[in-house]
């Protein structure tokens, strides 16, 4: 039996992204709800797709059709939920293409995007480059003209493949291969917009990236796929923030992230998501990091009704570092099934996975994590530590941490943690003037500190504010 | 007249169902200092706690006035803007919070009102200094990793900071080398303005040679069964507390079987 759940999303979760434009929002093309082969070549065809792009689609599309909903590690509990994949949209385009420039963009989208402070951050210049994907397509984007004469790409993933067809067919699915798990194949299939970025060897891009994803419509499918390839001694950090308004059915996101991080590079990639509690949110993300090379992966999951999301890395050469710094906060009705993948292919790699949830109400945090060391992966290390936070008797966490070693010389730590708000210091800080709402988002901001220092500024302020938001109404 | 700020009349405190405080009288007037001493596990953290509002010190008899104002329906947060504070024998840590945002946000909560930065730094700074605490204390989390000194040296920080009317200091010396001791307590002294009325928990003279206190009570088995002037501490010391017991157990044993 299938159980509905129908989540409440009520004015006090603060949902502040909340709105929608649909009065003014005029669809210029979009395809039937639900999916089949046509509408795969339909969403090809709109694109002005090359041949082997439609193909790598189609095959995708039959890995979806055969693929079971994925059990085991890659999520655990996608049976649960009353997800219909013939109630989507998976493909409307808003705007034609992609702007360079803002004043170009339709009114109501800037409008949207506005409201979400962009481009307040480009205006202030605190970013290198900036993209806005609405639904399926992004409608804008601009890179500074510096980095671009450097040979730094950024573009939307559609323009990369008209534009660079060469670098994307080189890379694009090599990281996460179609048959991955079912929602890669999907995302494979329609996938659309997302963002390419190529940092040539050497050069160092000084401040963020930042990309902006934005699913408007009712049951509306957002497949945004991103590429990110550094090349040798280059380094990039690419911070994406992502909303929806809050409808009564379900939206899906569904992305695929790739990256390649070559030698002695460094990549950093920020998310902070703040979906509405009717998003399901099924993200694939991986990295493949060469000789000397460092990827980070940081990623706030706030938001969603069901988020099943572990970033990964491949540590392919010596040498390799890769770091995870996971937060997840679930409210009443929200899974975060969220954690990470470390994969230790060759000798001296290390990683860091740090994980930290927050669970109010009736949400439910899982921390999933898996660690392998493959035969020969000699003076690898890792530290695994996850710590979970419960505000509420009925708050839920759980830890399935999976481990693979199969090298003996090898330095493995694990550690895990789970607390409840403690009456003693919430009485200290009451005693202090503080009132009980207070005194536990002082205790949750505290909590989630570690992971909060290693963003950007504007995004750890956002990130505190997001949590009180949800923190208020929690107690009492 | 002296202005009274504390007045407790037959207060009984319960924790876990078990009575611990069998009707305990006090007054505090601003500008007094009580010395408030008993052998362990008497019931001097109890009153300490069930004054400032811990929810498990439950409050199941008798009043008690603060500024003439019956508090003890009262949530700890409202006490603390109310002016009372407490100097906790254990304080707790508070990971990622460091102190600065701690101290900012107390004193924004007590005075229910934002604090101008300018003047919460430059507080923060001479209350510091005061209190001879490094200046990197500040950006350390609250009470995390601090020795004991450290910590009850904390303790009297916020104080300076929240300029409380009532203190109470639940053995604020003990965890302190000598120097320290001196330090705290001269900080204390420095503190103190007539309004202030302080209640001080220990168990040894030394602190009351710094502090010096006009009334001394004696805690024994949930009662104060000795109050007295500052001799009564310097008694303490040289017999301790055998002989003020055997005066009263015939006394207390009467209550007892009272209750029991
Ligand atoms: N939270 C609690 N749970 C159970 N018993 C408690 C609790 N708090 C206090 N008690 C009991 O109440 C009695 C008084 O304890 P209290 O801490 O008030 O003593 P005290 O006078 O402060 O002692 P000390 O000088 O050792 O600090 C003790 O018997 C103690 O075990
Ligand atoms: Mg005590």
């Amino acid at each position: 039996m299938v159980a509905k759940i129908t989540p409440q999303i009520s004015e006090q979760d603060g949902y502040k992204f909340g709105f929608n434009d649909n009065d003014r929002a005029t669809y210029t093309y979009r395809t039937e709800k639900g999916l089949n082969e046509d509408v795969v070549r339909e969403i090809s065809k709109a694109k002005d797709e090359p041949q082997w792009m439609t193909d790598f689609r189609l095959k995708s599309y039959h890995h979806f059709l055969e693929k079971p909903m994925p059990t085991g590690f890659w999520g655990g509990s996608i049976q649960n939920y009353d997800l219909n994949f013939d109630d989507i949209y998976y493909f409307a385009r808003a705007s034609d293409r992609a702007e360079g420039d803002w004043s170009d963009v339709p009114e109501y989208i800037k409008d949207t995007f506005d409201k979400l402070g962009i481009p307040e951050a480009e205006k202030n210049k605190l970013i290198a480059g900036v993209g806005a994907q609405y639904d399926s397509e992004v409608v804008y984007h601009s890179i500074r003209e510096d980095l671009e004469k450097l040979g730094v790409i950024f573009v939307d993933t559609d323009s990369a493949v008209r534009d660079y067809p060469e670098i994307v067919q080189q890379y694009f699915g090599t990281v996460i291969p179609p048959a991955d798990n079912k929602f890669a194949a999907l995302n494979s299939a329609v996938w659309s917009g997302g963002s390419f970025v190529y940092v040539p060897a050497g050069v160092k891009v000084d401040i963020p990236l930042q990309a902006y994803f934005r699913i408007n419509k009712e049951n509306m499918g957002q497949f945004e796929r991103t590429l990110i390839i550094a090349e040798e001694g280059s380094y990039v950090h690419y911070v994406e923030g992502c909303t929806a308004p809050s409808y009564s059915t379900d939206a899906l996101h569904s992305a695929v992230v790739e990256i390649i991080v070559k030698k002695g590079a460094r990549v950093r990639y920020t998310t902070i998501q703040n979906w509405s509690t009717n998003v399901f949110n099924l993200v694939t993300k991986r990295a493949a990091a060469y000789q000397d090379a460092v990827m980070e992966w940081v990623d706030g999951n706030l938001g969603s009704r069901l988020t099943m999301k572990y970033p990964s890395v491949y540590l392919m050469e010596p040498g390799a570092h890769g770091e995870v710094l996971s937060l997840a906060m679930a409210s009443d009705g929200q899974h975060q099934d969220a954690g990470a993948k470390m994969v230790h292919a060759a000798p001296d790699t290390t990683s860091t996975i740090i994980s930290k949830s927050v669970s109010r109400g009736s949400g439910r945090t899982s921390y999933r994590g898996a660690l392998k060391v493959y035969p020969g992966a000699k003076r690898s290390r890792a530290t695994v530590r996850c710590d979970a936070l419960l505000i509420d008797e009925k708050s839920r966490s759980d830890t399935y941490p999976l481990m693979e070693i199969e090298e003996e010389q090898v330095n493995i730590g694990h550690e895990a943690s789970v607390s409840r708000v403690g009456e003693e210091q919430l009485f200290y800080l009451q005693s202090r003037g503080l009132s009980e709402v207070d005194a536990t988002k002082m205790i949750v901001n505290g909590f989630v500190e570690p992971i909060v220092k290693e963003l950007p500024m504007e995004y750890a302020v956002e990130l505190n504010r997001l949590i009180e938001l949800q923190m208020e109404g929690a107690v009492g | 007249m002296a202005e009274e700020l504390l007045k407790i009349e037959g207060l009984t405190v319960s924790v876990e169902g078990k009575q611990i405080l069998n009707g305990v009288d006090l007054v505090v007037n601003r500008g007094e200092v009580h010395a408030i001493m008993g052998p362990n596990g008497s019931g001097k953290s109890t009153l300490a706690n069930a004054l400032m509002g811990h929810p498990r010190y439950a409050i199941t008899g008798g009043t008690v006035l603060f500024k003439g104002e019956e508090i003890s329906a009262l949530t700890p947060d409202k006490r603390a803007r109310k002016g009372l504070f407490l100097a906790f024998q254990y304080p707790t840590s508070i990971a990622g919070v460091t102190m600065v945002n701690f101290l900012r946000q107390a004193m924004k909560a007590v005075r229910g009102e934002d604090v101008p930065v300018r003047e919460f730094r430059e507080k923060l700074l001479a209350t510091m200094k005061l209190l001879k605490v490094d200046q990197e204390f500040a950006r350390r989390y609250v009470n995390e990793g601090f020795s004991g000194g450290e910590k009850k040296r904390a303790e009297i920080l916020q104080m300076g900071i929240l300029d409380p009317d009532l203190a109470i200091m639940d053995e604020t010396d003990s965890g302190l080398d000598i120097d320290a001791l001196r330090t705290v307590a001269e900080g204390v002294n420095a503190l103190t303005t007539p309004k202030l009325g302080i209640v001080l928990i220990t168990h040894y003279q030394r602190l009351l040679n710094y502090i010096k206190p006009q009334f001394v009570h004696i805690l024994y088995q949930g009662r104060m069964i000795e109050s007295g002037g500052p001799e009564l501490a310097l008694q303490l010391e040289a017999e301790g507390y055998d002989p003020i017991i055997e005066k009263y157990a015939p006394a207390l044993a009467g209550a007892t079987g009272e209750r029991a």
